[in-house]
């Protein structure tokens, strides 16, 4: 099982189990997960982005070489942000970088994000983004971030066809159907998780309104409980090939596809 | 030895076919006592969010997501339509009246709870007595947004729920950037619960920020943590049991806008004893429910 949705260290505002990156592999292998795409919740709010993602990639050396999978932050609303870039392929190997543009202030409208985008497909590097991080009716009162906008993805997708693109935690807008939404779940190299899909037959709708082999495994653990994600799977009555590439087997062609 | 990166992600993927091969014979384990092991009892459901058209092809879809998680059984109430903060006498009769088909249609898989507007006290007692003490509803709720819990409005219609002795559901939030005009809070719940100790009320949601809502009812003893319709934030359950005891939490998922699957987590996935779980997936609801079933005969 590949978890295409994991973060590692404190969030800000909560202390949650596993968030010593020892504890955290320790908890998702005896889960079952045999790997583990895992961020930094330090990108939230830090923005020193080097010194996030170089300790991300350290801890994932040292605490789950080959289990655990870094995926760097770019802010591309700080200077010299393409240097992040450059370090997280050339000196961290990553395979991907994770982005929060509602944590870092910009909308995907934003040339700077065009740009990322652009460079991350010449670069042939993933690039995760995660729409929301919580629910907005529970957050610190004093630091209300509102979830991403994906709209301006409909008309970005289909002219970087070697983009590989996976929205995270996007379960918000299920039942959307504006023309820029369906644009995107049709896009076919955009894929989702499934942590913050919801509602009773949620997957089976995400995969009917996406393909069944867009769709990841991810938990949005240890923030979630990680069997949310686990019983979604379990409880949606897929066939035995859609389960198992949902558990893992996408998340496997989406490595070859950068690789 | 540094890597370079095209050696890494060959290892990745390497790794993942090898992971694959023994997940390919057996799905991933760990969540097994998910399946069968408890008795799990949900106390919030609905008939919204879902494809059918009738109440009875509704709780058909229920029922068959019910058995992929064992789900036992539900407390079925409002919400087939659009969400009215308002409902009028006919609308409310309405609801309720979806309701009962389903569960004449599922006799076992579900008991119904009265929904009530508490602005009309009047049709609300009629009703109550039309539902419960003359049918088939074992419970009160989910009560939502007609009028703050902390209203007089509600004492005649919890005086009711006392004489049945059957517990009230109460919708309650607080949310970041403010409630709706007229939604509860767990602080206006205590309000009402202290001028009632001997009723019984569960806490809908625990103010969905619930390391508020579990502080807000702590010392309150006659009104429980629901954990329903709330995204499944890890440490939610952990804190209610070491804040309430485990004889003070009570599942529910708020399904169909909700999954089965997303809200049991929080339970199965709580590093808390199975006893504590077994207690907060119907244990507790069994024992609240007990008189009133047993005064109509009813399974528990």
């Amino acid at each position: 099982m590949i978890d295409t949705n994991v973060n590692l260290f404190h969030w800000p505002f909560r202390r949650v189990v596993g968030d010593d990156p020892a504890d955290l592999v320790a908890r998702l292998r005896k889960k079952g997960v045999t790997q583990a795409w895992a961020g930094s919740f330090e990108g939230l709010l830090c923005r020193d982005v080097a010194g996030v993602n170089a300790r991300l990639a350290t801890a994932c050396h040292q605490h789950g070489p080959g289990f655990l999978v870094s995926f760097g932050c770019i802010n591309p609303k700080v200077p010299d942000w393409e240097e992040d870039l450059r370090r997280c392929q050339e000196n961290h190997h990553m395979v991907g970088i994770r982005l929060y543009p509602n944590y870092h202030g910009y909308g995907l409208g934003d040339p700077a994000f065009t740009k990322l985008l652009s460079m991350a497909a010449d670069r042939k590097i993933m690039v995760q983004i995660a729409l929301s991080m919580e629910d907005t009716r529970a957050q610190f009162p004093l630091m209300p971030v509102p979830p991403v906008d994906p709209a301006p993805l409909a008309g970005l997708i289909p002219r970087m066809p070697q983009l590989n693109l996976v929205l995270l935690n996007a379960g918000y807008w299920a039942g959307d159907r504006t023309p820029g939404v369906r644009a995107i779940t049709k896009a076919g190299n955009a894929y989702f998780d499934i942590a913050m899909d919801e509602g009773v037959g949620g997957l089976e709708r995400l995969i009917a309104e996406t393909s069944p082999s867009r769709v990841l495994f991810g938990s949005h653990y240890p923030f979630f409980y990680f069997e949310s994600a686990l019983l979604k799977v379990r409880s949606a009555g897929l066939p035995r090939d859609q389960e198992m590439a949902v558990y893992e087997g996408n998340a496997r062609s989406l490595l070859r596809r950068v690789s | 030895m540094l890597l370079d990166r095209r050696t890494v992600i060959k290892s990745l993927v390497a790794g993942a076919f090898a992971a694959g091969a023994q997940a390919g014979a057996e799905a991933p384990a760990d969540a097994s006592e998910s399946r069968g092991h408890f008795r799990v009892w949900d106390m919030h459901s609905h008939l919204e969010s879902l494809s059918g058209n009738t109440p009875e092809e509704r709780m058909e879809i229920l029922v068959r997501h019910m058995d992929r998680l064992g789900v036992e059984r539900l407390i079925l109430s409002q919400g087939f339509g659009e969400h009215m903060p308002y409902p009028t006498p006919a609308q409310v009769r309405d609801e309720n009246d979806r309701v009962m088909r389903a569960l004449k249609h599922f006799p076992d898989r579900a008991y119904g709870s009265v929904f009530l507007n508490p602005q009309n006290t009047e049709f609300s007692i009629q009703e109550f007595d039309r539902c419960v003490r003359d049918g088939p509803m074992v419970s009160i709720g989910e009560l939502e947004t007609d009028v703050k819990c902390n209203s007089a409005a509600l004492d005649p219609i919890v005086e009711r729920a006392i004489s049945m002795n059957v517990p009230i559901l109460q919708h309650t939030w607080i949310k970041a950037a403010g409630n709706e005009p007229d939604e509860s809070t767990p602080f206006d719940l205590v309000e009402l619960a202290k001028r009632h100790p001997q009723a019984h009320f569960i806490c809908g949601h625990t103010g969905g920020n619930w390391e508020l809502g579990i502080r807000a009812i702590r010392d309150t003893r006659n009104v429980y943590a629901e954990i329903a319709g709330s995204d499944p934030v890890s440490g939610f359950v952990e804190m209610a049991v070491r804040e309430l005891g485990a004889e003070r939490v009570i599942y529910g998922s708020d399904v169909g806008g909700r999954s089965f699957a997303s809200q049991m987590a929080k339970v199965i996935g709580a590093e808390i004893p199975d006893s504590a779980k077994e207690l907060i997936l119907g244990g507790n609801l069994r024992s609240l429910l007990g008189p009133v079933l047993e005064a109509k005969g009813l399974k528990s």
